[in-house]
């Protein structure tokens, strides 16, 4: 790829080639920008037509001294009640899977590291599975026991791949515990989807299940997930600087006096957690852990410093535009988000892959 | 990536499961006596020879298992597949209709076997043993469930039990749509199969059963993205404001007015404030066999309320 990328390098060939050279403030105020952007576009553009006189008196509306009077409460109640609380969530979770993404290719040292690496999503889905058959419509504590089942089996699938992981020796570690990963991940699955054939009649929920609840979400769903996705990323922008190390290699971190290994333990249980709890509202969404950290890697630079927060800003507002197509392209019907990040997400990273030095991988 | 193929997978699987109603209707081309042998031209242009009057069915659909107790051939069924939960009397095994399993099917020597779908090569490897099979696919109106109610009479040699059923069925149709009024304004049905709000279009079989109520059905603003089966999205539901919501996942996904009244904005629906709110059997509700009836019995008493306030 690094021979390649210079052999074949002609800068006259490569608009994007230009965007590298502006620096991370430039590209921090163009990530503000494009959130933003994506937050008023996904609050204006739905299903069912708001004018935009009438989003912005019912953002005035509650302003004592404006005078304004109250939209009509149908429309009030799809904008503040179905509309805002989605776009709240798909940044939520778009700015948790593009952080978690670009700690675990930190950690791991693997550019094709996502936050479902260590099986995350296999245990969220059997997680889930599990209590779609056996607990249908229970709830503990006024909680739906679905999103608890996954959230608990993706949290189990990583500590499984962690602890495999650890026990294996002879081999670089991190190698040893993506390959525990996998393992876990397959096993699950495999469970999981033994379940679901001997259960037919819950086949539909469980594929509903897995390609995501943005649909129904809620501000209960933003006010679930919100506290681990803060703690999570909260942890994930403290260690941005001991990725940096890590990504050179463990003697690196040592040598600053700390232990690679719980740098790495610390940033894997940190992205679980978030990448837990937003798969358990909002289902596996594919290939933003991915592209994201990528992209940003490719335009602006490798540090840690930059890739975490530009990914968080771009991971919002990516996912944010991916859910205004999937609730407007086929509108009135829903297309699944997934669907959308991955076909609109593909080629437009292929794009900046080509565009780009490549060696920046 | 791995992740992302299985939701692709997933999405196909739904796709086969819900939209396993794509077949072609089929026609009878026997004499309407109990004479055997018999040949049907089932669906898929696929003809079906019957010896003898068979005695060892196997169902592999729920609803031709209804459709067969209901014309009396219920002695001459030996095993009835996983979620063929009905009748009660039915011989329910753990046979499946989804993954059908060839060896299992024939270790109960079937004379017949009817099923839904043509999966996992259930045609091709029941032919190999010379097992005759039906298909007997997802109707879409009523027509191709009073012909596939004709084809199993013909095929069990009752063809005069099958022929009263559907006169029966007839006449029990008619005389609940002419009790309803005719609508000054259509009402707005909305149709829920589960709790992520996929519906049914008129396209389908249930939605048919509507078009007989002269009800408007909201998913037939979605039949661009799905013909069939879409995924509708809550600020459309909202928004329709439907008179009438039919819950279609009370079994599965244990809703009733309660659970749809918490929904976030679902309150300001036309049916929620109202009350209109119904729950009916899950299986009632996706099968297309006689029970319609039942199903035409529940629904219909809040059309006639409805209207009668609407006058």
């Amino acid at each position: 790829m690094l021979i390649l990328g210079r052999r074949f390098a002609r800068p006259a060939r490569r608009p994007a080639a230009l965007l590298q050279g502006l620096p991370y403030l430039v590209w921090a105020g163009a990530g503000f920008v494009a959130l933003a952007g994506a937050a008023v576009l996904g609050v204006l553009v739905g299903p069912v037509h708001i004018g935009l006189g009438t989003v912005v008196q019912s953002f005035l509306a509650p302003i004592p001294w404006l005078h304004m009077t109250a939209i009509d409460p149908g429309q009030a109640s799809i904008l503040w009640s179905l509309r805002i609380p989605r776009v709240v969530l798909g940044a939520i979770v778009g700015a948790m899977l593009a952080a978690a993404g670009a700690a675990y290719q930190g950690v791991f040292r693997n550019p094709l590291a996502d936050p479902y690496l260590l099986g995350a999503a296999a245990g969220a889905n059997l997680g889930a599975t599990l209590a779609i058959a056996f607990a249908p419509g229970s709830t503990l504590i006024g909680v739906n026991v679905v999103p608890l089942a996954g959230f608990a089996g993706a949290g189990l699938a990583v500590a499984g791949a962690y602890a495999l992981g650890q026990t294996v020796t002879g081999l670089r570690n991190t190698t040893g515990l993506i390959l525990a990963g996998v393992a876990i991940a397959a096993f699950f699955n495999a469970v999981q989807t033994y379940v679901q054939q001997a259960q037919t009649s819950n086949i539909r929920q469980v594929y509903s299940w897995i390609l995501g609840r943005l649909v129904t979400a809620g501000w209960d769903g933003v006010l679930l997930v919100l506290p681990y996705v803060v703690l999570s990323i909260a942890v994930i922008v403290l260690y941005r600087r001991l990725l940096d190390a890590l990504s050179v290699g463990d003697e690196e971190v040592t040598s600053l006096g700390i232990s690679a290994r719980r740098v790495r333990l610390i940033v894997v249980v940190a992205a679980t957690l978030g990448t837990a709890a937003v798969v358990a509202i909002a289902g596996t969404i594919a290939f933003v852990g991915i592209i994201i950290p990528h992209t940003v890697r490719l335009l602006v630079g490798r540090s840690y410093r930059v890739v975490i927060p530009l990914s968080l800003l771009f991971g919002a507002a990516f996912l944010m535009l991916a859910d205004t197509a999937a609730r407007t392209v086929a509108a009135p019907a829903e297309l699944p988000i997934g669907v959308i990040t991955a076909f609109v997400g593909a080629p437009f990273f292929i794009v900046v892959m080509r565009s780009t030095r490549a060696a920046a991988l | 990536m791995r992740e992302h193929h299985i939701g692709l997978a997933g999405l196909a699987a739904i796709g086969m499961i819900v939209t396993a109603c794509g077949a072609t209707t089929s026609s009878v081309s026997s004499s309407p006596s109990a004479h055997f042998p018999v040949t049907i031209n089932g669906s898929s242009g696929a003809t079906v020879t019957i010896i003898k009057q068979p005695h060892r069915i196997v169902s592999l659909s729920p609803t031709a298992t209804e459709m067969l107790f209901a014309i009396g051939a219920g002695s001459q069924v030996v095993a009835v597949d996983d979620q063929s939960n009905y009748p009660a009397s039915a011989p329910m095994t753990k046979l499946s209709g989804f993954q059908p399993n060839i060896e299992a099917i024939a270790a109960y020597t079937p004379d017949l076997v009817v099923a839904s779908d043509d999966t996992a090569g259930l045609v091709h490897g029941l032919g190999a043993l010379n097992i005759p099979i039906l298909i007997e696919p997802a109707a879409k109106n009523m027509s191709d469930s009073y012909l596939q109610i004709e084809q199993l009479g013909t095929a069990t040699g009752r063809v005069g039990d099958a022929t009263s059923l559907e006169k029966k069925m007839r006449s029990d149709l008619a005389s609940i749509v002419a009790s309803i009024p005719k609508p000054a304004r259509p009402l707005k049905v909305y149709h829920e199969l589960d709790d992520t709000y996929y519906s049914a279009t008129s396209a389908t079989f249930i939605g048919q059963v509507y078009a007989l109520l002269g009800l408007k059905n909201i998913a037939d603003g979605a039949t661009a993205a799905a013909p069939d089966y879409p995924q509708l999205s809550a600020e459309y539901i909202v928004s329709s404001s439907p008179d009438l919501i039919v819950l279609a996942d009370t079994k599965c996904c244990h809703q009733d007015v309660n659970t749809v009244s918490a929904r976030p904005g679902w309150r300001s629906i036309a049916a929620v404030r109202s009350g209109q709110v119904i729950n009916v059997d899950d299986d009632i509700a996706s099968r297309w066999g006689p029970r319609v009836v039942d199903f035409l019995r529940a629904i219909a008493p809040h059309v006639k309320q409805l209207e009668a306030q609407a006058a």
